[in-house]
């Protein structure tokens, strides 16, 4: 017998605290093994956000700064402007990167930082409850929307990976999701590209990744993992949106 | 050989801070401390060293935060209304005892105040803009050479108790020019103290980090902290004060000071017994040493220019209302020494 | 030595992985962790064909599995 699949050596052997069926613990794994496969772990330096996944020192077997809630774009460019010898990658939610952090990941983007942005977008705030986020669809309830979003007094939702790949300096910006195994072998390979690139000092990349949120959208695991195909990718499209290398 | 030059408060900073072997500044545009981030967008590339005008000043904190988390020499600048944008960050800092060096040029307040020079920001950095219980290590130097020299100093302690350390400066001293004497170069030992964020190559993963959920453990942290600041008053308070009886005890720092001397100086020509307690360490405050001197003396008259800050450290280590009066200048003005001259002269009657 | 090793401590129960298993072989234990939730088991080994789907939808890294060694090749 041969190993088919075990834990990736960039993830540490630990309970997480996510939701039952939360896409974040086939994020985390997905950017473990690409730190396996690029052999990037012992210089890696991950930048945790404030969210569900704060606590990413605890799951990850690399070095991690905690950042304050927004701010890990910017601690990521501080890190690799003094250490570009490291691998520095941001993980954050929608709260964390696009509400707060907005000002911090355009420009992080803007400046063309060699840094790799794992985003993850569940179109809520997970850890304080389920309020709107930047990424709430319209209509969509949420306990600070109870008449669902309206358009008119709450705005739209931010398309991040589109805008990213508006602005000149960033070098790749795509969007996936993790619903089925076919579509979580494609984000894998995407994350891979990104970490990659970053490792060919290619410059910014940016991957958005539509995640499922059970306990806050009221759905059970299997029935949240649909409204991600089903709700979320209607107004979040897949692709990719800019790839300097054109090869993905 | 050491270098002997003219130069403006904010650059001769910048410089200090360059020799002292800063690897990292991240800074946004503010005055009146604009030389330094110019200065160090010329200077650090050309050292082929970090330099990112950051976004704001909340982006630039954060910036010397993840640098300074792997160990390397970092500093921003800022005046009055972007420090207090970096409370946050500052905040962090502590709690998760990064070191790094932060310079505040103040400028007049509250709110976006004017462009000149002021000591308003004394409760901001002494008592923490922030949030929690924490210490930031703050220097008031009053000339430029004392700013010089207490920069580069500033990042061996800050590297010494894992605790930011901040400049206190004003408009005053950041615009002047004065003839000072550089410090050599010199650049951070490499070490590893068992926290920095380098990658976690033949070692167990670290982290920096602020927050301490589990039961006991923030508490714990606390408790540390404490111990850690009390350990850095016992041995990092400086202060200048030549000892005497005098009839007034002017207690000034920084600019305040520097004017304040001027008119000691004029009324000690007129046979008036008169001297000055300067703190130089503002936190952790020279409260026994103050105390000490003002027993000596028959008046004590606080000199600042703010409605009154560095006076409720003054009266907890003197202990006696009676005794102390008070002059402030808020609003963005320095003092004349005719001023303080008087005020004193009231003080002796 | 087993192709599908479940790890029970970790399961959630989210059942994601009994929604992609191609040959319906694995389902809720009806039996509960220490963290209280209703774990995962694999009820029929030998037809697991090693697609890995479960694992690769697994946010808890619950499946640890194994491949045969090819056909004439001995015991791996």
């Amino acid at each position: 017998m041969t190993v088919a699949f075990k834990k990736p050596e960039s993830l540490l052997d630990a309970k997480t605290i996510y939701c039952p069926g939360c896409g974040h613990g086939v994020i985390h794994r997905l950017v473990g093994e690409t730190l396996d496969e690029l052999d990037l772990r012992e210089k890696t330096i991950g930048v945790a956000p404030v969210g569900c996944a704060v606590l990413l020192y605890d799951y990850f077997n690399t070095d991690i700064v905690e950042a304050p809630h927004g701010r890990a774009p910017a601690l990521a460019t501080g890190i690799k402007r003094v250490r570009n010898d490291l691998n520095v990658f941001s993980y954050q939610g929608d709260g964390d990167l696009a509400s707060i952090g907005m000002g911090e990941i355009m420009h992080a983007a803007g400046r063309g930082e060699n840094i790799t942005i794992i985003f993850v977008n569940n179109a809520n705030y997970g850890m304080t409850g389920g309020q709107m986020a930047p990424t709430t669809l319209p209509d969509q309830v949420t306990t600070t929307t109870p008449r669902g979003r309206k358009t008119a007094t709450d705005g739209f939702p931010f398309k991040m990976a589109e805008l990213i790949a508006n602005l000149d300096a960033p070098a790749f910006s795509a969007r996936v999701k993790i619903t089925d195994p076919k579509n979580i072998n494609k984000a894998k390979k995407t994350i891979k590209y990104a970490f990659n690139l970053q490792k060919e000092n290619k410059g910014f990349a940016f991957v958005e990744i539509l995640s499922a949120c059970p306990t806050n959208w009221g759905k059970t695991p299997s029935e949240a993992v649909k409204w991600v195909g089903d709700a979320m990718e209607s107004y979040y499209p897949l692709g990719v949106f800019k790839d300097i290398g054109g090869e993905e | 050989m050491a270098e002997k030059l003219l130069m403006k408060g904010n650059e001769a900073i910048a410089e200090a801070a360059l020799r002292a072997g800063l690897k990292g500044y991240f800074g946004y545009p503010i005055t009146p401390q604009n030389e330094i981030t110019a200065y160090m967008s010329a200077r650090m590339p050309e050292l082929e060293r970090a330099f990112v005008q950051a976004e704001s000043e909340v982006a630039a904190i954060n910036m010397v935060y993840g640098a300074a988390s792997t160990g390397e020499r970092c500093m921003t600048t800022s005046s009055s209304p972007g420090i207090a944008l970096m409370q946050e960050g500052i905040s962090y800092m502590c709690g998760a005892e990064v070191p790094a060096v932060i310079v505040n040029i103040t400028r007049g307040g509250p709110g976006l105040g004017n462009i000149g020079p002021s000591q308003c920001d004394y409760n901001q950095a002494s008592r923490g803009g922030g949030n929690g219980d924490y210490d930031l290590i703050v220097y008031a130097p009053h000339t430029v050479q004392e700013a010089v020299d207490l920069t580069y100093r500033s990042f061996e302690i800050s590297e010494k108790y894992r605790n930011p350390v901040m400049i206190l400066g004003d408009g005053a001293l950041g615009q002047m020019a004065e003839t000072v004497i550089l410090p050599d170069f010199k650049e951070k030992e490499k070490s590893d103290e068992g926290w920095e964020l380098t990658g976690a190559k033949g070692r167990s993963p670290r982290s920096v980090k602020s927050l301490r959920l589990a039961e006991g453990t923030l508490l714990e942290h606390n408790l540390h902290l404490e111990e850690k600041f009390k350990l850095i008053s016992r041995n990092e308070i400086e202060y200048s004060y030549e000892e005497g009886a005098y009839d007034v005890l002017v207690v000034a720092f920084g600019t305040a000071a520097r004017v304040a001397k001027t008119s000691l100086k004029n009324l000690k020509e007129q046979g008036h017994n008169v001297g000055l307690f300067r703190p130089v360490t503002v936190h952790p405050f020279p409260y026994g040493e103050l105390k000490k001197a003002a027993s000596k003396s028959k008046k004590i008259l606080v000199v600042e220019m703010n409605r009154g800050q560095m006076l409720f450290d003054v009266r907890l280590s003197v202990q006696n209302d009676e005794k102390i009066d008070f002059t402030g200048k808020p609003g963005g003005e320095t003092f004349s020494p005719e001023e303080i001259e008087n005020k004193i002269l009231s003080s002796l009657k | 030595m087993k192709k599908v090793n479940i790890n029970a401590d970790k399961c959630k129960g989210c059942g994601l992985c009994i929604d992609v298993c191609p040959k319906n072989i694995l389902q809720f234990s009806n039996r509960f962790n220490e963290s209280g939730y209703n774990y995962v088991e694999c009820i029929d080994d030998e037809s697991c064909i090693v697609c890995k789907s479960c694992a690769i939808v697994c946010p808890d890294l619950v499946f640890t599995l194994n491949k045969p060694a090819k056909q004439g090749a001995g015991n791996g």
